[in-house]
């Protein structure tokens, strides 16, 4: 066909002034502004979108909404690619590229179309029942079993585009802008509530805008475009079209994805592409609709079969024919006002074949009274066609239906048109919790109870008419607006046409043909799984009869429709096969997103840097200008070495270590966690969280102090210092600092509110500088006056504040490398400053900075432990040789009970030991390495402990590590084994001290 | 996303807020007293209902400050959040 053959020359909501062209497939079309890619390839004559997902049939395009299982299509070049995307909801703009998925190497020839040929070798199960044995090829098949099936493909390269979040708090939230839901929003906005309306299309108004209803006797449309403009001009409204409501959370959350710049062919450079609106909405109405259910006949698939009312959209909406000459089937009144709009707008009604022997219904009889050709009690048998439908078959059912052999008559067609009844959009709705209940005469689950504050109104409640929308709508805004605070009252209903007797329908799931079901063709009830009736029918004589295993066996309902237009059909056959009722049956259950929400949209704007924050010490410029080597402890950035030219880690570390331990090194400590505690009960708190005693600690003095859990084990560890007679300054591990905040503040504000203490977190107020090893002394002295660095005057574990370069500091005589060791904090403000100030003094002692790597060793050549690697959540005091910091003699402290557990006590526990490596051995044990006695017996061996912390020692000059071991003390001098994949390690059990055990240095 | 009522701020998003499990347990007076299965059942045993919970919440990234709440844990509708030390409210009949 033509270019725009199809387009009808006046009509429709397009804008004609705006021509826009657009490529699918590699070829160029034209169509309107206002066109979604649906009515524009419809306008221009292409039917076939498609290739399905298992068989690989040619599909064209069923519906004119979100519940288009067909026309997926690819958007879109290069990183900005994005597949799956529904041609019925993705608005033309100019340059638009799309391209057809799930096919090769054309859409017209697709070589995985054999699969249909074979399809009698596919049933549903087929690749669990075929690619099972052997259980270890799985992974082998499934290679190739997802590259056959897949559907479009992802882009690769980073996402360009820009997301956003927002946050929204309302009175009235309402979903979905048709006749019901403008009417709840008036209803509410007219009373000042603050009220949000959205819709997931780009013109609000739903079906009113496809309509051919009078409205206070004018258009429908008109209507919609005055009450959306006295929306529009209310302060406390706001209107959110291109907006999907796709989750419905706890507490009235909803989440709604607005698709901001999708439709525009250049965005501007300030738009978020999509936006996720949080809102919380005091009351929810929900206004979300119904769906066209297609029926279950033979060939229901072929390119040119779609729903009734998606004809009559595209007519009305896009001014577009679907098709010239279309047959109508359905088993219900309202497809007859669809067939009569197609036809006042122009397309041929070759006949009406209506499931029902003799319907009577008002608009049954004006389509006869118009000279429509009805066929009553009379069913499609088959669609002829293949890429495009030429024409059905129809035949008389027999009385029982079983099957519609008589008075067979091909009627020639190129779209046929179908109808199965309405289903009630209730996703959202029963995401909310919302009980659902199965009303038989609609053969549709509605809702029945809500279990959150929302009201459900119109199509998505059961309504069928325009009169029952508009006024369930003004109802619920009303009330919603009430429950909210607000005096609100539901406007009178505008004037209507009066309402159309309805016939009932006839529910008939699958409907027969000449041949037995399955055989000579397809019934689908599931487009995009690629399910037919057969399959259901298999499942259950297979066995599977809950609703929730047909699905997972069937794959029915998944897919990016969850089964839209296919779940009722489902359950009914189901139900029919297992002599059950529908509700007995069950409905799956309703997840967000109601359709698909790009990845992009989730996550906003926390990608690349923006992932997590960082945090950086004051002194981290310098480290980025020296070019350290960085490591993330948490969110901490800290330095890891300083390498210079040439040198790898292993060289720069060693280097590090041996400047600190033979001339001074230099440390960025500011990451240490820092709680100042204040308050007359400060020492009584700290007695009862720290294992040993505070009270009798001297101002100016520090001491080490465990911290543990209630059930006994090691929580946290640190050098806390007594500032004043109230006044504390705690220092935690640096990973540790926010969760030991917390549990004191737990411990303070529940269980002993009556202790007066108020603690704060200083972490990031002070900078911390640590020069260490034997020159540390002289050089601080050159930038101190008035603090007597001497040992006698400024001994070990003692503070004293002052002035260094100038910068007022507390200077603590603290060591974590088991050298002479001075820690100046500044304020953070001043830590840079102070830091250049011993750089510059110290260049004369060989001063050297060191980063995380070198500390590790240096502590671990001093056996000092670090919690959370020498400690893994089950490790006590007594294990680490430190029983003598417990306080046993304080009346209470947390963990003092646990400590006293059975298993806390045990004979045979792990003890912190060192290890010396056998002669030879220059490589350091991995940490997590087991240690054996006997590494020749057969795995599983006796494990009695593993190494915790492993380096090479450059003091040493060889390997040294820290371990957990059985009964460790008791083993001085052992030999024990590390049986490594590569080889087995022969380790000496030694004391965990490898430097200076006199501590001559650390008091020096 | 749940409302949560802090009882010194008002309603907040859950994203503000940690639970600290249970609430309205008492720290032994006798720990050195009892046996390690009661110490045990004190440390270690929680309640788990469907229904109606009394639990302690944290306002972690607000006020900071601990509160009690009774909240269902089907349908996670809260009864009530209280400040610590306020007696225990009655549970709703459902």
């Amino acid at each position: 066909m033509s270019n725009g053959e199809l387009r009808l020359p006046t009509g429709g909501r397009i804008d004609r002034a705006q021509p826009l062209r657009f490529i699918f497939d590699g070829a160029g079309y034209s169509g309107y502004a206002g066109d979604t890619l649906a009515s524009a390839l419809l306008a221009n004559g292409v039917r076939l979108v498609g290739r399905s997902f298992k068989y690989h049939r040619p599909r064209g395009i069923l519906s004119a909404g979100a519940e288009e299982p067909n026309a997926l299509v690819e958007l879109g070049n290069g990183a900005r690619r994005e597949p799956n995307l529904r041609a019925t909801q993705i608005e033309l703009h100019d340059g638009l590229v799309a391209s057809s998925q799930n096919r090769w190497p054309s859409l017209d020839l697709d070589i995985g179309a054999i699969n249909n040929l074979a399809s009698r070798l596919l049933p549903s199960g087929f690749y669990y029942k075929t690619f099972m044995w052997p259980p270890s090829f799985w992974h082998f098949y499934e290679h190739f079993i997802r590259r056959a099936a897949g559907m479009g493909r992802a882009a690769t390269e980073p996402d360009p585009d820009r997301y956003d979040h927002r946050y929204e708090h309302c009175d009235v939230l309402v979903v979905g802008a048709g006749p019901a839901g403008i009417a709840a929003a008036l209803a509410a906005g007219r009373s000042g509530a603050r009220v949000v309306l959205c819709d997931e299309q780009q013109e609000m108004g739903g079906d009113l805008l496809a309509s051919m209803a009078l409205i206070d006797g004018a258009p429908a449309a008109d209507w919609v475009a005055r009450a959306l403009g006295e929306l529009g001009a209310l302060p406390e409204v706001r209107l959110l079209p291109r907006a999907t409501a796709f989750g419905y959370y706890d507490h009235n959350a909803v989440a709604i994805v607005e698709r901001v710049a999708d439709h525009l062919a250049r965005p501007g450079p300030g738009l978020p592409r999509q936006c996720v609106w949080h809102v919380r909405a005091r009351r929810v109405v929900l206004a979300t609709g119904a769906i066209e259910r297609p029926l279950v006949f033979r060939d229901n698939d072929r390119p040119g079969v779609m729903l009734a009312n998606a004809a009559r959209v595209y007519l009305r909406r896009y001014a577009v024919a679907c098709g010239r000459r279309a047959v109508l089937f359905t088993n219900n009144d309202a497809a007859y006002g669809a067939a009569l709009d197609l036809r006042a707008g122009g397309m041929d009604i070759a006949a009406i074949v209506d499931l029902r022997a003799d319907p009577k219904g008002q608009r049954t009889e004006a389509a006869r009274a118009q000279g429509l050709r009805v066929l009553a009690g009379r069913a499609v048998i088959g669609v002829q066609g293949s890429k495009a439908v030429s024409g059905v078959e129809v035949a008389r059912l027999q009385d029982d239906a079983s099957a519609a052999i008589l008075d067979r008559e091909q009627i020639a067609c190129d779209t046929v048109l179908m109808s199965g009844g309405w289903t009630p959009t209730i996703h959202l709705f029963s995401q909310s919790g919302g009980k659902l209940r199965f009303d038989t005469e609609t053969a549709a689950f509605v809702p029945d109870r809500a279990t959150q504050a929302l009201r459900s109104a119109g199509a998505c409640n059961g309504a069928t008419r325009l009169s029952d929308c508009l006024a369930q709508g003004a109802a619920a805004g009303a009330a919603a607006a009430q429950d909210a605070g607000f005096a609100a009252a539901a406007p009178p209903l505008p004037e209507l046409d009066p309402d159309l007797d309805e016939a009932p329908m006839r529910h008939l799931w699958v409907v027969p043909s000449d041949a037995p079901v399955g055989h000579k063709g397809k019934h689908f009830v599931d487009f995009q799984n690629d399910v037919t009736a057969a399959d259901i029918r298999l499942a259950s004589r297979e066995g599977y009869r809950s609703v929730e295993h047909l699905k997972r066996y069937t794959t029915t309902g998944m897919g990016t429709d969850q089964g839209k237009t296919s779940n009722v059909a489902a359950l009914a056959i189901l139900a029919e096969a297992t002599n059950a009722s529908i509700p007995q049956v069950g409905t799956t259950t309703f997840r967000p997103p109601y359709t698909p929400v790009t990845m992009g949209a989730l996550t906003g704007r926390t990608v690349g840097p923006l992932l997590e924050p960082a945090r950086w010490t004051p002194i981290h410029r310098w480290h980025v200008r020296t070019g350290a080597v960085f490591e993330n402890t948490g969110q901490w950035q800290r330095a890891r070495y300083y390498p210079m030219a040439g040198e790898d880690m292993h060289a720069a570390v060693e280097r590090e270590v041996r400047a600190a331990r033979n001339l001074v090194g230099l440390f960025d400590a500011s990451t240490l966690g820092k709680i100042d505690v204040k308050g007359p009960d400060s020492a009584r708190f700290l007695d009862l969280v720290y294992t040993n005693s505070w009270s009798k600690l001297a101002i100016g003095r520090s001491r080490y102090g465990l911290m543990l859990r209630d059930d006994g084990y090691i929580y946290d560890d640190g050098v806390t210092t007594r500032l004043g007679p109230e006044h504390f300054l705690v220092s935690t591990t640096s990973g540790n600092a926010a969760p030991v905040l917390s549990f004191m503040e737990d411990l303070l504000q529940t269980e002993w509110p009556h202790l007066k203490v108020r603690l704060t977190s200083v972490t990031e107020q002070f900078a911390v500088v640590t020069l260490s090893g034997p020159m540390a002394r002289r050089l601080l002295a050159e930038l101190t006056r008035d603090i007597d660095l001497s040992p006698q005057a400024f001994p070990f574990m003692t503070l004293r504040a002052g002035t260094v370069a100038g910068i007022p500091v507390r200077v603590f005589r603290v060591s974590f490398t088991g050298d002479l060791s001075f820690e100046i904090q500044a304020r953070a403000s001043h830590g840079l400053a102070l830091w250049h100030a011993c750089l510059a003094v110290g260049e004369k002692y060989g001063i050297t900075p060191y980063g995380l790597e070198a500390m590790h060793v240096l502590r671990a050549e001093k056996g000092y432990i670090i919690v959370g690697q020498e400690t893994d959540g089950t490790a006590t005091p007594d294990d680490l040789g430190m029983g003598a910091m417990v306080a046993h003699a304080k009346p209470d402290f947390i963990g003092k009970r646990g400590l006293k557990r059975a298993e806390l006590l045990r004979p045979e526990r792990k003890q912190l030991v060192g290890l010396r490596l056998a002669d030879g051995e220059h490589k350091p044990l991995p940490e997590g390495a087991h240690l054996v006695n006997d590494p020749g017996l057969p795995p599983p061996m006796p494990m009695l402990g593993h190494v915790t912390s492993s380096y090479y020692s450059p003091t040493v000059g060889a390997p040294i590590a820290l371990a957990m071991i059985k009964n460790g003390r008791a083993r001085m001098g052992e030999e024990l084994y590390a049986p490594l994949p590569d080889r087995v390690v022969r380790a000496r059990v030694v004391a965990p001290c490898f430097f200076d055990p006199e501590g001559k240095r650390l008091h020096g | 996303m749940l409302l949560i009522a802090c009882p010194w701020c008002g309603p907040r998003a859950e994203l503000e807020f940690r639970c600290g499990g249970q609430g309205h347990l008492t720290r032994l007076t006798d720990a050195m007293e009892v046996s390690d299965a009661e110490f045990a059942r004190y440390l270690y045993m929680r309640d788990n209902p469907k229904g109606w919970h009394y639990e302690r919440w944290n306002h972690v990234n607000g006020c900071r400050r601990w509160f009690n709440a009774v909240r269902h844990t089907v349908t996670h509708e809260f009864h009530a959040t209280y400040k610590p030390g306020e007696p225990k409210p009655d549970l709703p009949r459902s």
